[in-house]
């Protein structure tokens, strides 16, 4: 009886033990395989020539391989290239009114500099129109020039380029390639005028450190620029300040030239050099298609000269609703409040109209004046929904010429520059 | 009484081994408490030696549903000689967004011949615009696409 009895208790205790062994070595099974393939899972790709690596050595790719923290971004943002880096923000993150890090998006022609030594850092203003060459360390552009800071939208030439057809060449960039935040550094002008332009000046050219994709020393990644015009204007800065605080690498961290309005390559970053130049500016990326576009309007698709095509200059007015995101689903009789901002390259932008039927009717918004000139506005409104479906909402801005933007895409061009087609986003209404 | 000390000596018996077996369950228990709040400590490999595993373990070239995993390029004739001159210097994600015929693919090669150092591609470079075109051509998009990829959500206002 009692040996029985026993008998059982040492099943149980067994079986109890047995269980306990395969709950460990299960886990002790994943811990193993999870340390086995995290390298790898980390950075997306198998490491070449890993076997060849130094022991305790940790790869660039390592050390932070996750884009979104490396460089600050919020993690909905859409990586399109990564090599160099090309990350996308979205309609809905660009809801703030000055532009977060977290949101902007992050354009590169070359590669990010590695180090940057802030302390040895000069900016060199030369060129065949400067009336000397003069070099300025960091701490004396602070000091010797007056300071101002600035709300300056900046959207990339090539936001919107996913659109065209028959498709552009480059990065397929949707609706996010813009932003405006609030810079604060010193007026180009005032830089450029202590070091003395001469009379015969016609356009600036900007050189920075980043690093050509090949990697070849003998070539800048991109050096463009603009007439005097833009470079003299009051909000054209040298900045060393984003949002109060230092520029972030991926922004041009320590010195960018930040030029509202215009296609963001003009906004130089990582610049240690400016070239008054007694002709327009010839670096890399001012030639060919870079940042042009057609003279004279051309049907899509259509081959277009090189001596053809015109470099763009300020951008063309448009808008985006950055709330509520797209795909909201609403009640029947509850009105949707919508939001959002509108830019319009070196004008300002008279008015912002919504529609709910696909441009049938329109109806206004309340509309902003800028914080500044070349700063983005904000609009609102409050939208009725007569029954319910399926709604677009698209939004249009009229910039202060009274030039509107198109329902379709504007004029193809070879690189599919200058998409300012009206925004919109899909809402539901249910009973 | 012969019975008596055979069942004492049983019961004897039996008390050592759950004597043992209990001993064996608390080593067991204690150390499966020690393992959860560390869980390095059974990994008796040291962390510098996974390095080279993952190198030996991952196939650089794996496809998984036609996909080189490694570049996200589609796997078709012609793959490798894309990879090998094609993501040198720029990512594979810069080819895949792109939709080019041909001619356009072509013209796209003389740039970078030109202006970004690419070399002669050679015989390789019908190769390559052969793959292209096949894997990524030009879709059709009018003059104002459709809304897509739409999540829909409620939204309490």
């Amino acid at each position: 009886m009692v040996y029985q009895v026993n008998l059982k208790l040492l099943g149980y205790i067994t079986l109890a033990l047995i269980l306990l062994n395969t709950c460990i070595l299960k886990r002790r099974d994943f811990v193993k395989q999870a340390t086995l393939s995290s390298f790898a899972t980390l950075i997306g790709t198998k490491i070449v020539f890993g076997s060849n690596m130094v022991n305790g050595y940790t790869p660039i790719a390592l050390q932070d391989p996750d884009p979104f923290k490396l460089f600050n971004k919020n993690r909905e943002m859409v990586v399109l290239n990564d090599r160099p880096w090309n990350i996308e923000s979205k309609a809905h993150l660009l809801d703030d009114k000055i532009t977060p890090n977290s949101s902007m998006f992050v354009r590169n022609n070359g590669l990010i500099p590695e180090s940057i030594d802030v302390d040895s850092w000069t900016l060199t203003i030369d060129g065949e129109s400067a009336k000397a060459k003069k070099t300025y360390t960091l701490d004396e552009l602070k000091s010797n020039f007056e300071q101002y800071t600035y709300q300056l939208t900046i959207e990339c030439g090539g936001n919107g380029r996913a659109e065209f057809d028959p498709p552009a060449k480059g990065n397929q960039w949707k609706v996010g390639a813009v932003h405006c935040a609030s810079w604060t550094g010193v007026r180009l002008r005032d830089v450029l005028e202590d070091t003395g332009i001469k009379d015969d000046a016609v356009y600036i050219g900007f050189h920075a450190v980043d690093q050509h994709l090949s990697r070849d020393p003998n070539k800048e990644a991109i050096s463009r620029g603009c007439p005097m015009s833009k470079a003299l204007q009051e909000e054209t800065l040298l900045a060393f300040q984003m949002n109060g605080k230092d520029i972030p690498l991926v922004h041009g961290y320590p010195l960018r030239l930040v030029a509202g309005g215009w296609p963001a390559s003009v906004s130089g970053k990582w610049v240690n050099r400016i070239s008054i130049r007694n002709k327009v500016h010839d670096g890399p990326k001012m030639n060919g298609t870079a940042y042009r576009v057609p003279c004279n309007p051309v049907a899509p698709g259509e081959q277009v000269k090189d001596e053809d095509m015109c470099i763009i200059e300020s951008m063309p007015v448009k808008s985006l609703i950055t709330y509520p995101k797209t795909g909201a689903m609403i009640n029947k009789g509850k009105k949707l409040n919508i939001r959002g901002h509108a830019w319009a390259g070196e004008l300002e932008v008279a008015k912002v109209e919504y529609s709910i039927d696909f441009g049938a009717t329109w109806e206004d918004t309340n509309l902003e004046p800028p914080a500044n000139r070349l700063a983005w506005q904000h609009f609102s409104a409050s939208v009725d929904f007569p029954e319910t479906g399926y709604y677009e909402v698209w939004a249009r801005a009229t910039d202060q010429s009274g030039t509107s933007q198109p329902m379709v895409l504007p004029g193809w061009n070879p690189k599919g520059y200058l998409n300012n087609a009206c925004h919109r986003i899909a809402v539901k209404v249910t009973s | 009484m012969k019975n008596e000390r055979t069942f004492q000596e049983e019961v004897r018996r039996i008390y050592k081994m759950l004597i043992s077996l209990f001993l064996l369950f608390v080593i067991t228990g204690g150390s499966l408490i020690y393992y959860s709040n560390n869980p390095a400590a059974f990994d008796f490999k040291k962390k510098a030696e996974t390095t080279p595993v993952v190198t030996e373990e991952v196939d650089e070239d794996r496809i998984e549903d036609g996909i080189h995993v490694r570049t996200g390029l589609k796997d078709d004739e012609g793959l490798m000689v894309v990879i090998n001159n094609c993501t040198n210097c720029h990512s594979a994600k810069l080819v895949t967004q792109n939709r080019m015929n041909a001619e356009r693919w072509n013209a796209t090669i003389k740039w970078m011949q030109e202006t970004q150092n690419l070399w002669d591609l050679g015989k390789n470079q019908e190769i390559i615009v052969n793959y292209l075109v096949k894997n990524y051509p030009p879709q059709k998009k009018g003059r104002r696409m459709t809304l897509s990829d739409i999540e829909w959500y409620e939204l309490e206002n």
